[in-house]
């Protein structure tokens, strides 16, 4: 057996590699504004990404680069899904982009080094490539929040991203190294067997643990460390927080699995106990805040911190069942926000946003289906069945009540309760209330084929959710050591 | 107490010195000589654990290429050092709280049962060792995806940089070389054909 | 020689019967003063060597611009460095007053030394060298590298808009082309397999005399590193710091008395150690140039390998003085480009060609230590 082919587990990623510098060069030789041929070069490595991932499938656990890499079904899942949002994003905001003039080179370029990074830190199993991933990713993103350069608002939500992020990433690299100062090794699985063994002193141990949660609460948009959420969500291009609202959100998933569960699985009952302050008061805070915003970006954001809160849930429950239900709601999560964002792409044009909850006054009127596919997307958000949403809320509340928590249960349907509300307030706004302009809304053909099948997508899992969830927990069962 | 013991104390003093003096002094510039100085005595540290190359690099990219692009900056910008310190004595106590923690930590990491143990005499290394190749083999085996994944990291600084700061802006005369290199004298010069016509003579 | 010189002091104390009581008080510091004695053997002829440059110059470009240059101090003016250095140790010392005095005063030192340490992995012949470290070629430069502080603090502490341009220019400037010439010299470790010196010279020792030498195989690497060099010690046509004519003395414009005699040591000080540093890694250090050529060869075998080392030294420092005979200023967009348009792409190119070269049975200057 050849060099080259022990590395197939990582094909996917040298390829995507390649590609990028490939596009990055041929793109100086596109003249078209349009930059057609950039992007069905990038929509095509997408693809070709996803064949390589499927044809490299292998049962079981491959470990690659002296354990810094594995391969398994999670990370092949969580990579799979990570390819098909990346892809759909191109195709939501390619008439947003051009209207901007931010649709370049560069931009695609950068998405693709931003998946590269995920995908690294998806088959991260060593403190030093999950740290190195996190910072290709997030690099990534910092560029693309600012690449609207003469935008204030992004600039500054750039800034405040970048500054939050270079401290946050501070947090988790000194909680690692104060975990390799009591185990002696940065690999993950070394780590979790050091732990064990009881070589490591527990003190260090936990003052590690410490920072290290409160690193990956601050990349998740945690409260206490959600301060940077609702300006970047406002002030990115929509597009950028589309990536940031769903891609990077599996990559950190597989992030919080590798770390906490494979490595650090030990020390659950202290990780555990952390979990659930960050989880009830994201909840909180998410919830109700959203409830104030009159900007649609900005109560995402919200909903995306109440978002994490109750994923948090499910990581706290622990086993097979926690670990499934949360990687089948962070799926969900992703295809909903995706959907969310992708329709305020569709309702602006050129030198007008669709961020106001005003834009979507009266949607019923003038396009009925866009309004219905809002509907599905807004249901499921509240967690109305039968979509997709209430599922995955159902699966988290399950495990966590399995744990015999019923107290924080009742605590999550509470602010689910109370979430439901600024959800529901955008469906009244659509269906109840007169529009505002009657301009009519030009689609793509490409990008209102795409939201059709988000929304209906959302609702066929709602009513079929067995299958996914199937996924989710072999992912997880067949990839996680738990100890 | 040996030489290296006692370069060991001068040079970790004048570390821990230079990076106080980094945050203390008033004036930003000073601040990021100090650096500077805390560089070259960190440098000096390693110098002492053999790691000549780390030592080299750190003095070449770090105090030769990083720092002065810092002070480049630094000393155009126009800090107003009042208006920084509003709010220092309030936020003063956490700060501190903070830093006591970072402390306690730092002595467990050093107390550590893990690491006492591990705290014996290195032996020295023969005279023909080199650190350099050590460091590359270690590089080009075991650490290859980690190495090149920081690569991709820098590539990607690089493109962040130039794609935020390469922008046509408006009414800045710059000269575009291509443009100049290209140009004819058909362009420029008008050779305008004119009839003669006898002067009238003035001389009369 | 360690041997030698103590047999010397034996020889001259004992002529007054006082060895055994010196020897005793000598010896446990002896090695701190043999490595004295072999910085100010070093040093010593260096700065002699700076202010015969400083005549050397005055009088190359008087002739080349038809003149006749210094000739009244001495014969042929050759006595004028030294008057010009008295001139300047008695004049005033003049510090402007909004400066910043310790910064101001600290900025030619920052000049001078780091001109002076590169000095101590540079060997003069096959084992003549103060410290024999493996990685000396980083160790260049890193020292060469941190130059240009002295340069930025003089400009900022000046306290003068003048001084500061100069510093602005000057630091822009060498950080860019320290880019080319780094990648210069990974070509030339590349070629040498080492990062010591000596080695690095040694490599180039073949039987094709100064074919065997890396000038030839990396020849592109050879101008830019010669380019980077001017670059580097702010040497015209690359004077872009002191820009006598813009800004008329740029970062030292504030200086007096021995401050400003110090920035012209330390600018000639690297001026040769460039010299020195293109001939040990292009131009065969120390090694006869026409070693193995049949008669040429035979003929000059006797002549010992300092001589070749400064012969080469003066004909790099002859074109120093020539580029600033021939060349007009560059303009600052200009220099930026062809730092980072042209010499960097070019080694980043030539690195690999060498790399690639170097797999190929093509490849004829494997060091003779590496072969077989």
């Amino acid at each position: 057996m050849s060099y080259f082919s022990t590395l197939a587990p990582a094909y996917a990623e040298i390829f995507l590699l390649v590609m990028a510098c490939i596009i990055l060069i041929v793109d100086l030789f596109v003249a078209d504004r349009q930059k057609s041929a950039t992007y069905l070069l990038v929509q095509l490595t997408l693809v070709g990404l996803a064949l390589i991932t499927v044809y490299t499938y292998q049962p079981g656990i491959a470990h690659l680069f002296k354990n810094m890499f594995v391969d398994d079904l999670m990370s092949d899942v969580l990579k799979m899904l990570s390819y098909i949002s990346v892809s759909m994003i191109l195709v939501y905001s390619r008439s947003y982009l051009l209207a901007r003039g931010l649709f370049t080179g560069e931009f695609m370029v950068l998405t693709l080094f931003a998946l590269l990074g995920m995908m690294v830190m998806i088959s991260a199993s060593h403190f030093l490539s999950m740290y190195i991933g996190l910072e290709l990713m997030s690099l990534s993103l910092y560029a693309m929040v600012a690449l609207q350069r003469d935008s204030a608002v992004a600039t500054e939500a750039a800034m405040k991203y970048f500054i939050l992020g270079a401290l946050a990433s501070g947090l988790l690299l000194y909680g690692m190294s104060m975990l390799y100062g009591a185990t002696g090794t940065l690999d993950v699985n070394a780590v979790a067997a050091a732990i064990k063994h009881g070589v490591a002193n527990p003190n260090l141990l936990v003052f590690g643990l410490v920072f290290v949660v409160a690193g990956l609460a601050f990349k998740l948009g945690a409260v206490p460390f959600h301060m940077w959420v609702p300006d970047v969500y406002q002030g990115a291009p929509t597009s950028v927080v589309m990536l940031i609202g769903s891609a990077t959100k599996l990559a950190a998933f597989a992030f919080v699995m590798r770390l906490l569960v494979d490595g650090l699985q030990q020390l659950m009952i202290h990780w555990s106990g952390m979990l659930v302050i960050l989880a009830v008061l994201s909840m909180a805070v998410g919830n109700i805040s959203a409830i104030a915003q009159t900007n649609f970006k900005r109560m995402l954001a919200y909903s995306s911190i109440a978002h994490m809160g109750f994923f948090l849930l499910g990581v706290l429950s622990g086993g097979i069942d926690g670990y499934g239900a949360s990687m089948f709601y962070i799926v969900i999560y992703a295809l909903m926000s995706l959907g969310a964002f992708g329709m305020i792409t569709m309702l602006s044009r050129e030198g007008y946003e669709a961020d106001t909850l005003d834009a979507f006054k009266g949607l019923n009127q003038r396009s009925p289906w866009l309004a219905f596919m809002m509907l599905l997307l807004m249901f499921s958000m509240a967690g109305v069945p039968p979509t997709a949403g209430f599922y995955a809320k159902f699966s988290v509340l399950e495990a966590i009540i399995n744990t015999g928590h019923i107290e924080i249960a009742i605590i999550a349907v509470l602010f689910s309760l109370i979430g439901a509300y600024y959800y529901l307030r955008i469906v009244k706004l659509m269906y109840f209330d007169a529009p505002e302009s009657h301009e009519p809304i030009r689609i793509q053909p490409d990008s209102g084929l795409l939201i059709s099948f988000n929304g209906l997508a959302v609702l066929a899992l709602g009513i079929m959710p067995g299958w996914l969830m199937t996924v989710c927990a072999m992912a997880v069962q067949k990839s996680l050591l738990l100890h | 107490m040996n030489l290296e013991t006692l370069m060991f104390y001068l040079l970790s003093a004048l570390t821990v010195f230079a990076a106080l003096r980094v945050i203390t002094s008033r004036n930003p510039v000073h601040a990021a000589l100090f650096l500077v100085l805390a560089f070259f005595s960190t440098a000096g540290i390693w110098m002492l654990l053999e790691a000549e190359f780390l030592a080299l690099t750190l003095v070449l990219v770090y105090v030769g290429a990083v720092m002065v692009l810092f002070l480049f900056v630094v000393m155009m910008l126009d800090i107003n050092l009042e208006r920084l310190r509003v709010g220092f004595w309030k936020w003063f106590p956490f700060a501190a709280i903070l830093a006591v923690v970072l402390l306690v930590e730092m002595v467990m990491v050093l107390g550590s049962s893990s690491t006492a143990g591990t705290n014996v005499n290195v032996a020295k290394h023969a005279a023909d060792y080199s650190n350099t190749k050590e460091l590359g083999r270690l590089i080009y085996t075991e650490y290859i995806y980690a190495f090149e994944l920081a690569a991709v990291l820098l590539l990607v600084a690089i493109i962040a940089a130039i794609a935020l700061t390469l922008r046509q802006r408006s009414g800045t005369k710059h000269q575009v070389q291509g443009d100049q290199i290209q140009v004819r004298s058909k362009d420029r010069v008008r050779i305008v054909s004119m009839p003669s016509v006898a002067r009238p003579d003035t001389r009369k | 020689m360690e041997a030698q010189v103590l047999h010397f002091f034996q020889w001259f104390w004992d002529l007054f019967g006082l060895w055994n009581v010196v020897w005793s008080f000598v010896e446990p510091v002896w090695p701190l003063i043999w490595n004295l004695m072999k910085i100010v053997a070093i040093v010593a002829p260096l700065m002699i060597g700076v202010a015969y440059l400083t005549y050397a110059e005055r009088k190359i470009l008087a002739y080349m611009q038809v003149r006749v240059g210094p000739n009244r101090v001495g014969y042929y003016g050759l006595l004028q460095p030294i008057a010009d250095g008295i001139k300047l140790l008695f004049k005033e010392l003049i510090v402007p007053i909004r400066s910043n005095k310790l910064l101001f005063a600290f900025a030619p030192v920052m000049v001078l030394a780091p001109a002076l340490a590169a000095w101590a992995v540079v060997p003069f012949a096959d084992g003549m060298v103060l410290a024999n470290i493996n990685a000396g070629l980083l160790f260049i430069l890193a020292m060469t590298s941190i130059g240009v502080y002295g340069v930025i603090i003089a400009g900022w502490s000046s306290n003068s808009k003048y001084a500061f341009l100069g510093a602005m220019r000057s630091a822009a400037q060498m950080v860019s082309y320290e880019l080319p010439m780094g990648f210069a010299l990974v070509c030339v470790l590349l070629a040498a397999q080492s990062m010591n010196l000596t080695d690095i010279v040694m490599g180039q020792q073949s039987n094709a005399g100064m074919l065997g030498w890396y000038f030839v195989p990396l020849f592109p690497m050879f101008i830019v590193y010669l380019i980077s060099g001017v670059a580097e010690t702010n040497r015209a046509p690359f004077d872009m710091a002191e820009g006598e004519s813009e800004i008329v003395a740029g970062f030292h414009v504030e200086y007096s008395g021995m401050g400003f005699a110090l920035f012209f040591l330390g600018e000639y000080a690297n001026m040769i150690l460039i010299a020195g540093l293109t001939s040990l890694f292009f131009l065969g250090g120390w090694l006869n140039p026409f070693h193995g050529w049949m008669l040429v060869g035979a003929l000059t075998e006797w002549v010992p390998g300092i001589v070749w080392l400064l012969g080469k030294m003066f004909f790099v420092l002859f074109l120093f003085l020539w580029f600033r005979a021939t060349f007009p200023r560059y303009r600052y967009d200009q220099l930026m480009r062809l730092g980072w348009k042209v010499l960097i792409p070019l080694t980043l190119v030539w690195v690999v060609v060498v790399a690639a070269w170097m797999q190929t049975p093509y490849w004829l200057w494997t060091p003779a230590s590496v072969q077989g």
